[in-house]
């Protein structure tokens, strides 16, 4: 499952990071790297982009890059 | 000794600098509000200065302002970097802090917010950490002034003694480990050359930082065998480079915060945070609530709090200027010195302080919303709205601030990370009408919308708006074809803005505007007191004769502006006078007059109809920004070709929407 379609308030584990160049590198030291979990805490109101929580704070970012995270709901592992 | 201060946004760097060198520089919760770095000589060490460098989350120069920081940190080899770290926040902060470490140079971490995390019963073994890390840890509260002197007496033995970490390698036995290794020691003489520790010239070249490889001069040979290892670790480790290296940190600081940390569970300010999204980021009330918010200031701005002090001060002013001008009639001194003090100057100047308490206000509130936080809400809720005429939430800040003042406005616009996103906010920032085309809009509405205010204003400024997004849909179709920028941001907690702060922020701003006044508009009042009282063979003329030098260069220009309605040549010399600075209209158009700062119904109804005094709004609201703006616009484009054709194009772009809105009031009307 990717992030985007994460419900809310579902704690996962990051997968996979995909994309490529600048981003991909940001998110990487946001810490959004392989084995950290992560939760969707919100959608902006007009549907983009989403709140997530993870390492103990919140960031915000699109569901087009969003959908290159890979995650695993907990309850799965 | 020169100190460097270093950490990720949000941290309470800008509030430790302030506690530092006690400079007047303001604090601001967005995300990015120090933009350029700043200097401040530190309180009770001598020739210690401290530089504020720009918060950033890694070294790996992922927007203009991680550039900044390394290249400051390798070009200008500050003695000791102070790197301030959240404490309540403390993996991600550290992945700064080993980054640095890498770079070799004294360092020493201050653990900031202490207090909220042994308030919620987290806590941190400072010795532990600090024998783990291999530099000197100092916990502190920046905003409580705890710790700090600490910090300093730990920073001025590192800097005398030149202590650099003590280790610099983070990486457990592993695929990771052997690429680094390899890759040093490839790279060892280069990074010699060019005075960077080999280890960090090797994670940089790993991560494909280009302009590192490019100094360090590596022979296609050293490449390929980098490229080699690099690819050996890809393959062993299933990670790419980049993911790799990121993951070898964090792992680190995982392993170090297991051993040294107890994390607070859910500290308060997160959940105090929590609940206020609840409204503020609502997916029904968000908007609604931004809208009230925004509404709020502007009523409180102009038509209450700001206004009435306003009002004040300009009796005030007329109460001064009539026992000035009795004086000077009693002293008896010449006529044409007089009428150059009391109709020049007091006039003019005395007209643009008392739109003072106007800009006040509305920095006070703005300061507040960037100090609590919200800005980075408004960023969050308005992103989607915004990337659909090609920009994203984080322009939005920078347009917010424009509504203040067009020149912060366009300096914040150095906090979006690409230079497409930069260039664009910035030609959108002059739509939104900017704190100083106040004084217009107030006395036209008094004059021809008595009662009416508030209503008119707001309309003016989503009107602004409006020509704004269609200018962008323009120029993201034409100029700026490229992808826009991606949103990526922390949403920090809440935090209450400290007045200190937010006082400081105002009286900066009291400051700038005061010192515009009897400056530049000092200087434009004398000029046009001297064109408005001389004819072309220097002979004193009567006021608002139509002999006076400023009558034929107005006459001049006035066909311009005939077929928006106002094709008076007064009209026509104040709307070029408000180049200088937007307030001047206003106070030339008094002069011209003959009436000072008595502008009301009865002088403007000898030049406006309803109609054209709307147009004349419209043409107002849209035309050219202030000098101030267009060296602002100058100073980050970095051409002055460029910004005379931005300044000719919004001339054109007002005098066109001015037309059509003449046009059609003579319908409606």
């Amino acid at each position: 499952m990717t992030l985007d379609k994460l419900p809310i308030g579902k704690p996962a584990v990051i997968l996979t990071v995909g994309g490529e160049g600048n981003l991909r590198c940001h998110l990487l030291d946001m810490g959004l790297i392989p084995h950290t979990e992560v939760t969707v805490r919100k959608v902006a109101p007009l549907g983009d982009p989403i709140e997530i929580f993870l390492r103990g704070y919140t960031m915000t970012l699109r569901k087009d890059d969003a959908s290159k995270i890979e995650v695993r709901p907990r309850e799965e592992i | 000794m020169v100190i460097a201060l270093a950490g990720n946004q949000n941290c309470g760097k800008t509030t430790l600098f302030n506690q530092l060198t006690g400079s007047n520089q303001h604090v601001g919760n967005f995300p990015g509000v120090t933009v350029e770095h700043k200097i401040g000589q530190i309180i009770g060490y001598k020739n210690y200065s401290l530089v504020d460098l720009p918060g950033i989350y890694s070294i790996r120069p992922y927007s203009g302002e991680e550039k900044v920081t390394r290249d400051f940190i390798i070009n200008e080899k500050p003695d000791v970097i102070i790197n301030i770290a959240d404490a309540t926040n403390i993996e991600r902060n550290l992945y700064l802090t080993l980054q640095l470490i890498e770079m070799g140079k004294p360092l020493v971490l201050a653990l900031n917010m202490m207090d909220e995390l042994l308030g919620n019963h987290g806590s941190v073994d400072i010795n532990g950490l600090s024998e783990r890390l291999g530099i000197p840890v100092v916990p502190i509260s920046a905003a409580k002034n705890d710790g700090v002197d600490e910090l300093m007496r730990v920073v001025a033995d590192t800097a005398e003694k030149k202590l650099r970490p003590r280790r610099i390698d983070f990486c457990s036995a592993g695929p990771v480990h052997r690429c680094i290794h390899t890759v040093s020691h490839v790279v060892e003489d280069h990074a010699d050359n060019i005075g960077v520790p080999s280890r960090f010239a090797a994670t940089r070249v790993i991560e494909a930082d280009e302009d590192i490889t490019a100094a360090l001069k590596l022979s296609d040979n050293e490449l390929e065998l980098i490229e080699h290892a690099v690819l050996e670790m890809e393959d062993e480790s299933t990670l790419d480079r980049n993911a790799a290296l990121a993951d070898m940190r964090y792992r680190f600081i995982e392993a170090v915060c297991a051993e040294t940390v107890v994390k607070a569970q859910e500290s308060k300010e997160m959940l105090r945070s929590v609940r206020i999204d609840k409204i503020l980021t609502n997916k029904y009330l968000a908007i609604p609530t931004f809208i009230a918010i925004m509404a709020f200031i502007f009523w409180m701005t102009f038509s209450v709090l700001g206004k009435w002090l306003s009002d004040l001060l300009a009796m005030g002013i007329d109460s001064f200027t009539a026992w000035v001008d009795g004086l000077l009639t009693a002293y008896g001194l010449n006529p044409v010195v007089q009428s150059l003090v009391i109709d020049g100057v007091f006039a003019g100047v005395g007209s643009m302080l008392s739109f003072l308490p106007l800009i006040v206000v509305l920095f006070f509130f703005l300061a507040i919303l960037e100090d609590t936080g919200y800005m980075s809400r408004v960023a969050f809720v308005m992103d989607k709205l915004l990337r659909r005429i090609g920009l994203s939430g984080r322009s939005f800040v920078p347009m917010l601030i424009g509504f203040g003042c067009s020149v912060p406005a366009i300096m914040a616009t150095r906090t979006l990370s690409s230079d497409r996103d930069r260039k664009m906010t910035m030609l959108l920032v002059p739509f939104m009408s900017c704190s100083a085309k106040i004084p217009i809009y107030a006395v036209f509405t008094a004059a021809f919308f008595p009662g009416h205010g508030g209503l008119v204003m707001t309309c003016l400024y989503v009107f602004g708006m409006l020509v704004g997004i269609i200018a962008a849909k323009v120029l993201s179709k034409t100029t700026f074809t490229g992808k826009p920028v991606p949103f990526v941001m922390e949403l920090p907690n809440y935090r209450m803005p400290s007045l200190k702060s937010v006082l400081l922020l105002m009286w900066e701003k009291a400051w700038d505007f005061i010192q515009r006044a009897f400056t530049v508009i000092f200087v434009a009042t004398i000029i046009i007191w001297f064109l408005q009282s001389f004819d072309v063979r220097l002979n004193v003329v009567e006021a608002g004769s139509t002999d006076s030098l400023l009558a034929i260069v107005g006459a001049w220009l006035a066909p311009i502006f005939a077929p928006l309605g106002f094709g008076d040549w007064r009209v026509a010399t104040a709307l070029v006078t408000g180049v200088m600075a937007k307030e001047a209209v206003i106070s030339t158009l008094g002069v011209l007059m003959g009436v000072g700062t008595n502008l009301g119904a009865a002088a403007l109804g000898g030049l406006f109809s309803l109609r054209s005094a709307v147009s004349f709004l419209v043409f107002c609201l849209l035309y050219t920004p202030c000098v101030a703006a267009l060296a602002a616009v100058k100073r980050e484009l970095g051409s002055g070709f460029k910004t005379v054709l931005v300044m000719l194009s919004q001339c054109c772009v007002a005098w066109l929407v001015a037309y059509v809105v003449y046009l059609l009031a003579g319908v409606i009307i």
